[in-house]
């Protein structure tokens, strides 16, 4: 089939789905609310239906609450059979997931499908865009509507330029969606009526013969304990901490204003803190109401993750570190003589 | 056993500037440098190789010195590399890229893993990989950060995503996409390099790989960059002067705000 021949009719495609990604220990992924908020606010432009598309079941409280973000209506895609879940069992769930994705989406025809730029989504989203053979914008950071277009902005070259992105002849429009860019927001009171769909898959295809799905040998699940998408407050560090000892410096700083600790790349590849600090273009994307940069020189893809931050203060010994560029206020000087007098003063 | 790596050759991003009238990016005496997780994809695939006593073919889709890169692969310990190279190709998105990689590794193939990296670091889609896999009809796991063993035509390999890690066992044939591996890539050794003198690197174009012109390059992509700039984040900063005690007294001030005690 060429590009010429898949040619669809635009108007039959409706509606936007949004992915809703549990947690691998279970519970949705709460980034999800901030994207239901976001899909919520460009249906505002097309006046259609958003729908929350999930791979097993919805807790009550969970649904209430997206409800209140303002989904519309959400639909369950199950496989069925019992033989098949005896075959499934400890298998990767990935192509089963982007299979039956992929059926819902040529039956129900949506126009728009936004999933988090997870590790789940960055897998089920070009599983599902090949088989659809439709275009797929990764780890977009702002999303508009411009007529019935979705208008994808995402960063390439490193963070060094943004673009602008459209899928103007194929359905649905595809993106992923860096987690933590949109913010949750409230639209509704509950108690509006919600439904919730379920859509059986019956049998596996032939693409899925289970005997040849990946196995799931053994699976451990990190707890996730540093917070940083939540705080309100974030100290953290680079390379110009010159130790890993640097950190715990930052973290009595981080105690005395109630925040937490996050890290450039620059400290996490020098084994300083774990990854699970790290904040920029291949980390987090934060935005707390400070943020306090120490020993970081502001390079382009940090400065992705946190540059939304309401106030920033960068504490550097180069005048000239581009971190200063995007600072509200600046410290030159030695991070251990300032930190210190600083933590004293509080 | 056969393997196939996809690498692509990236211009050095952390060495990308931007052309502050134009907003455009200067390229000029940017290095061309083979794709950073796709390093760690070569190393495993010798690795594994090294173990199973498995062929390795390199291959890449991009412009004719693209040859270069392949060459340099040969050099390290791959026995074979093919080009895709054609104005047919060019602007590609990922569907299109992963339309033609697909179809240079039929042609090429057949082959029992086909290793890429999680993304390239100049577009960071990280969707070819998958998007190749569907193509080829083969299972994938994506990113794999190191493998254990292989047995009865299977692949034991790490997968380490966000918080989670698993071990993961893949019926060959199959696709992986690696993140970056703990091991380097290796350096050349010189009988490998003089080989890579004398090996050919095969140039294919969309004739030699059976693939239809209308879905590979511009035409075969759906997604267009309608637009680009450069992210404007300036602010206006405010230095903060005085002896660090008078520093430290001044900062206390602006965070009255938050501290909690
Ligand atoms: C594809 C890609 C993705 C990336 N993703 C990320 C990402 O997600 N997050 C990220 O952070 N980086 C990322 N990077 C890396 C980024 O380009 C930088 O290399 C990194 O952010 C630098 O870390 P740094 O600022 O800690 O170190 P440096 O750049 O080395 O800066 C250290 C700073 O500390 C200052 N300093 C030194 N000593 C002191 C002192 N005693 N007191 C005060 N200041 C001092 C120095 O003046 C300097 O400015 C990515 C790169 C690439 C190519
Ligand atoms: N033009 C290309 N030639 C060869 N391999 C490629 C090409 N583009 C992408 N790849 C492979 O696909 C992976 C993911 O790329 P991307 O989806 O563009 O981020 C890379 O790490 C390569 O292994």
């Amino acid at each position: 089939m060429s590009a010429k021949e898949s040619k669809i009719n635009r108007e039959d495609y409706r509606d936007i789905w949004v992915i809703l990604e549990n947690e691998p220990a279970g519970g949705l992924n709460r980034y999800v609310f901030g994207l239901v908020s976001k899909a919520c606010e460009l249906n505002k432009k097309l006046g259609q239906k958003v729908v929350g598309i999930a791979f097993g079941s919805v807790e009550d409280d969970t649904a209430g609450e997206l409800c209140r973000c303002g989904l519309d209506e959400i639909i369950i895609l199950e496989h069925s059979a019992s033989e098949e879940e005896v075959e499934l069992k400890g298998k990767a769930e990935d192509l089963l997931n982007a299979s039956m994705l992929v059926d819902a989406v040529k039956k129900l025809k949506p126009s728009i499908l936004l999933s988090l730029a997870t590790g789940f989504g960055r897998t089920l989203m070009p599983l599902a865009a090949s088989e659809l053979k439709t275009g797929l914008t990764a780890d977009c950071t702002g999303l508009d509507i411009d007529g019935d277009l979705l208008v994808q902005t995402r960063p390439a070259f490193g963070g060094n330029i943004m673009a602008e992105i459209i899928c103007r002849d194929s359905k649905p429009q595809m993106a992923t969606v860096r987690p933590g860019v949109f913010k949750k927001n409230y639209v509704r009171s509950c108690g509006v009526s919600f439904s919730i769909k379920k859509i059986y898959r019956k049998t596996l295809t032939e693409r899925l013969d289970a005997s040849l799905l990946p196995e799931i040998i053994e699976r451990k699940i990190k707890e996730t304990v540093t917070g940083l998408m939540d705080a309100s407050v974030i100290v953290s560090g680079g390379r110009g901490l010159g130790k890993p000892e640097g950190f715990k410096l930052l973290k009595r700083l981080a105690d005395k204003l109630g925040g937490v600790v996050g890290a450039s790349r620059g400290a996490v590849d020098l084994g300083w803190i774990d990854h699970s600090h790290q904040i920029g273009q291949t980390g987090y994307t934060v935005s707390p109401e400070l943020y306090i940069a120490c020993g970081i020189s502001g390079a382009i893809q940090h400065v992705a993750g946190m540059k939304d931050s309401k106030m920033i203060i960068a504490i550097n010994e180069d005048p000239q570190a581009p971190i200063f560029e995007i600072a509200d206020y600046g410290v030159v000087g030695d991070l251990y003589e300032i930190i210190p007098a600083l933590i004293e003063e509080l | 056993m056969n393997i196939c790596v996809c690498i692509k050759q990236v211009p050095d991003t952390q060495k990308v500037r931007i052309d502050p009238e134009k907003g455009t990016l200067i390229r000029k005496g940017v290095p061309s440098i083979i794709n950073p997780y796709d390093e760690s994809a070569l190393e495993m695939a010798f690795e594994i190789a090294e173990r199973a006593k498995a062929r390795v073919t390199v291959l890449s889709m991009g412009i004719p010195s693209v040859e270069r890169v392949l060459r340099y692969a040969i050099a390290l310990g791959a026995d074979r590399a093919f080009l895709l190279s054609s104005p047919a190709f060019a602007g590609s998105d990922t569907l299109a890229t992963s339309y033609i990689l697909s179809q240079g590794i039929k042609k090429s193939g057949p082959y029992d893993l086909i290793i890429m990296g999680k993304q390239a670091i100049d577009g960071d889609t990280g969707q070819v990989g998958p998007e190749v896999s569907v193509f080829l009809n083969y299972p994938v796991v994506t990113y794999v950060d190191d493998f254990f063993d292989l047995e009865g035509g299977s692949i034991l390999l790490h997968r380490y995503v966000e918080n989670i890690e698993e071990v993961i066992k893949l019926k060959l044939p199959g696709v992986i996409t690696v993140v970056k591996a703990k091991k380097r890539l290796r350096l050349p050794l010189l009988n490998s390099l003089i080989k890579s003198f004398n090996t050919r690197v095969h140039i294919l174009g969309p004739e030699d790989i059976d693939a239809d012109v209308e879905r590979c390059g511009l035409k075969g992509s759906p997604t267009r960059v309608r637009k680009t700039f450069t992210p404007e984040v300036k602010r206006g900063v405010t230095f903060i002067e005085g002896s660090i005690k008078e520093r430290a007294k001044t900062l206390k001030k602006i965070l009255s705000a938050y501290t909690t005690g």
